[in-house]
């Protein structure tokens, strides 16, 4: 039977909850699938949400669940009406939505042509300068004293490493800034409130498309060794990306590389700096470091839920989702869940066995997971490596609003100097 | 007989597995995980130790697998006694004794059967002894046959249409050797996916460039004064100029050795009941005796208890680890065995998985992508409930299809999935009559 109890997402939202969610989510893990106030249904568990993940009858097509034909439809009222009493009303742009939000067959197009750019080589290719970038920021700490792990590493590696392998020039990434918060904002429902924040979110993303319109233009001239170039080039057996796909595919892998691994790798300081003999494991033992970050996919991942829409009706866990409703997996409860992961409260960097969902599962699993399991490897084995007796200046430290990408906004680091 | 130590279960007691191969490597490590702590023989025909068959018409003709890696990986140490290259000819329930094809005698405790299937042979009397002549069941038919295709043959002949058939024929066509493949049945892979989808890997197969002859059977295979192939006389009365044939006509269940056990043994296997253990005759569980793999016939949940066997990797596995579980339980303790059949082949480039019981399906339907592209699942129903499902490239739904399965989900699938096709028709599902009784 379907219950209305006090499993209430909106306590997601909350951000009271934002530096320490697992508590209530484990709360939520009582009631596997739990309908919502709104007719949106909430699923916690790792074997309801993993199944959901792999079920045909579930879309990530925004525009086909009830909610969002109603906005839609809304929206449309609201232009007829200005438009009747007189008043100038902009056409809405047509939008094609980025891969994540699209269904296969089209879905799956368009990532063969990501995936058949960004190759296991492109990706290895990419670790020296990685190292690199990692070593010129903490590099500039070399008296120690105050670092901010966010804002002096773990948020310009990923968005250096993503330009890079885009073929954005560096020059360029400071504009993206602006752009990617209120754009991944847009996973968040907690936050797109206002009228003035949907203005906010519509401005940042014309001025994206724009720029990255005028990108490839450049890049259709004069084709580099990177991802957009090879995406514009790239063929397949249903057809190639065309200019809006390419565009909504980039603006997406930008905001991708700006919002993500920036949480994975704070994330995994603050852990370790939480834990001394975490510390020193890893110190001790570098190659801890794959299992590590592995368990911090798991623990304390970067993406908590993501939506979908079901296309019919499905019965799961003694309740039937209706076609169309909303449908909240929240992810990073699944990972926690004690049915699937022994201790799963705790933090084991060996753990054996971890099917954690940091990158989800399926067939929306995470393309970046390799680039950002690099990224996170090396950014966090130097930390670790180099930072002489690094201490949290703050705990908890202060967290950003999203609550779907979630991660501190600054993790004030005091230490004594650093290693070679 | 079960006691408990602390080195382990049963220390006094033997139980002897027969069928070296997957099912009895896997039996006898989940003896070992589960702690047993007895003497283990495993007593197989052939010379090798247990071996992976899958690859056997596919990557080790092709040549991109060398025959010595295909020894299956051991997960546990065993700690068995392996007598290999001796096969098992007789059985005494009685006495508790195996009669071996060396002249000994082996007793058990317990015993698991797991001898498999064999490659129906082609007769001497229609050409079956000629040289260019192949079957594919076992190691040395694999490498054998591999050498001769990596000698570039003229065209080579393939009798029967089903799995193994449609898999050497996409090798063939991969090592770009001429091909003639002659089935009995409208379609390929009739009696496995029935004419419907058969079809659409008729379609595949000719795309390919095979030469397909459906409704036609192989009279004879004949050969010049040296005994070497040289053509094959089809029913429709054809000739066909060949170097290599290979006999793919099914396989054959190895229970001819329990003849007179008085075990529930003939050609269409051994019956045991959903706990794994043998009948007798007269129908009456043997105690101590328990079976596995492509021998076995036990009942099926999804088609109320009719006995079927099984004969996939993935059953093998399943049904081992059942059989060894329950052969260390007390009778209360006993598990069931509710395997649902799952299968792959590749073929022309096609990953093709399925779920369920195909043959045992009325309809079918293509229910998600796209068949023009080979790229796409259909479902299976029988009787207003699916029952089965197979993909094209597709594999990654077949979870929740096994899982509508399970649940007895409705047929026609209501899924609204976002990639259905347009025009969604449930057709028959076109199997041979005799399919419908495994």
């Amino acid at each position: 039977m379907t219950q209305k109890s006090k499993i209430d997402f909106k306590q997601i939202l909350d951000h009271s909850h934002i530096a320490n969610p697992y508590p209530l989510y484990a709360q939520f893990r009582e009631t596997p699938v739990a309908l919502q106030e709104d007719g949106s249904y909430l699923v916690s568990t790792y074997n309801e949400v993993v199944s959901l993940l792999h079920d045909p009858r579930i879309s990530s097509d925004m525009r086909k669940s009830d909610a969002q034909k109603r906005f839609m439809q809304q929206a449309k009222q609201k232009r007829e009406e200005m438009i009747a009493q007189g008043q100038q009303v902009e056409e809405p742009e047509e939008i094609v939505p980025a891969f994540i939000f699209q269904d296969p067959p089209n879905h799956d197009r368009l990532r063969r042509i990501v995936t058949s750019q960004l190759t296991p080589e492109r990706v290895e290719n990419m670790s020296s300068h990685i190292e690199q970038i990692v070593k010129e920021h903490l590099d500039k700490h070399a008296q120690g004293g105050q670092i901010d792990i966010v804002d002096d590493l773990a948020y310009p590696l990923p968005v250096t490493v993503i330009c890079q392998l885009l073929g954005v020039p560096r020059e360029d990434e400071a504009q993206f800034h602006a752009w990617a918060e209120p754009l991944a904002s847009v996973l968040d429902p907690g936050q797109v409130q206002t009228e003035e924040q949907q203005k906010q979110i519509m401005q940042a993303g014309r001025q994206m498309r724009e720029y990255m319109g005028q990108l490839l233009q450049k890049l259709k001239a004069q084709p580099g060794d990177n991802l957009l170039s090879g995406m514009m080039a790239a063929d397949d057996i249903d057809g190639a990306m065309s200019p809006r796909e390419l565009i909504s595919t980039a603006v997406l892998l930008l905001i991708a590389g700006h919002e993500t691994t920036v949480n994975l790798i704070t994330n995994g300081t603050l852990a370790m700096l939480r834990s001394p003999e975490l510390l020193e494991r890893l110190r001790q033992d570098p190659e801890l470091i794959i299992t590590y970050v592995e368990e911090l996919l798991r623990y304390d991942p970067p993406v908590h839920f993501r939506t979908r829409t079901a296309l019919a009706d499905i019965q799961i866990a003694g309740t039937t989702i209706p076609q169309g409703a909303t449908i909240i997996l929240v992810l990073a409860s699944g990972s926690h869940d004690g049915q699937r992961f022994e201790r799963s409260e705790e933090l084991i960097p060996d753990r054996q066995g971890n099917e954690h969902l940091g990158f989800g599962s399926g067939l929306h699993y995470c393309v970046g997971a390799p680039l950002a399991r690099v990224e996170a490897h090396i950014a966090l084995g130097e930390i670790s490596r180099r930072l002489i007796e690094p201490k949290l200046a703050l705990d908890p430290p202060p967290y950003r609003d999203n609550a779907a990408l979630r991660g501190p906004r600054h993790l004030p680091v005091n230490f004594k100097g650093l290693r070679s | 007989m079960s006691n408990h130590s602390s080195q382990g279960l049963r220390k006094d007691e033997h139980i002897v597995i027969v069928g070296a191969s997957l099912a009895g490597l896997r039996a006898a490590e989940a003896l070992r995980r589960r702690d047993f702590a007895g003497q283990i023989t495993i007593v197989g025909d052939e010379k090798y130790a247990p071996y992976d068959r899958p690859p056997l018409s596919k990557h080790v003709l092709t040549g991109h697998l060398p025959i010595e890696h295909t020894p299956l990986a051991m997960l546990e140490d065993v700690r068995a006694t392996w007598i290999l290259g001796v096969a098992a000819t007789a059985l005494d329930v009685e006495q508790r004794q195996l009669s071996l094809s060396n002249g000994e005698r082996l007793h058990f405790d317990q015993l698991l059967i797991a001898t498999g299937t064999r490659a129906r042979p082609w007769p001497e009397e229609r050409g079956g002894k000629l040289d260019g002549v192949f079957l594919i069941r076992d190691r040395d038919d694999s490498q054998q046959l591999r050498e001769r295709l990596a000698r570039k043959p003229g065209r080579v002949l393939i009798a029967g249409g089903g799995f193994i058939g449609c898999e050497v024929a996409s090798v063939c066509r991969e090592l770009d050797l001429e091909v003639t493949l002659v089935e009995r049945g409208p379609t390929p892979l009739y009696g496995a996916l029935g004419s419907s989808m058969g079809s659409i890997v008729a379609r595949l197969q000719q795309q390919h460039g095979v030469d397909l002859r459906t409704r036609t059977t192989v009279e004879s295979f004949e050969g010049d004064a040296a005994g070497r192939l040289c053509r094959a006389r089809l029913s429709d009365g054809s000739v066909v100029e060949i170097d290599v044939a290979i006999v793919a006509l099914g396989a054959l269940h190895n229970t001819e050795w329990l003849q007179g056990s008085g075990l529930a043994a003939d050609e269409r296997g051994l019956v045991c009941d959903t706990y794994s253990r043998v009948l007798d005759a007269q129908g009456q569980v043997v105690e101590g005796i328990f079976t596995a793999g492509d021998v076995a016939r036990w009942p099926q949940h999804l088609c109320d208890g009719d006995l079927i066997a099984v004969e996939h990797w993935g059953n093998a596995v399943d049904q081992a680890e059942n059989a060894a579980g329950n052969m260390l339980s007390a009778e209360t303790d006993y598990r069931a065995y509710k395997h649902i059949p799952a299968f792959w082949s590749s073929q022309f480039g096609i990953n093709i998985k399925a779920v369920g019981l195909p043959n045992r399906g009325d309809e079918v339907m293509v229910t998600q992508g796209s068949v023009e592209r080979y790229r796409f699942v259909a479902a299976y129903g029988r009787q207003g409930r699916i029952i089965a499902a197979v993909s094209f490239d597709q594999g990654r739904w077949l979870e929740a299809y096994n899982t509508l399965i399970e649940e007895g989900a409705t047929y026609p699938p209501q899924l609204a999935a976002a990639d259905q096709p347009e025009n969604m028709q449930s057709q028959p599902a076109g199997f041979p009559a005799m399919a419908r009784h495994a």
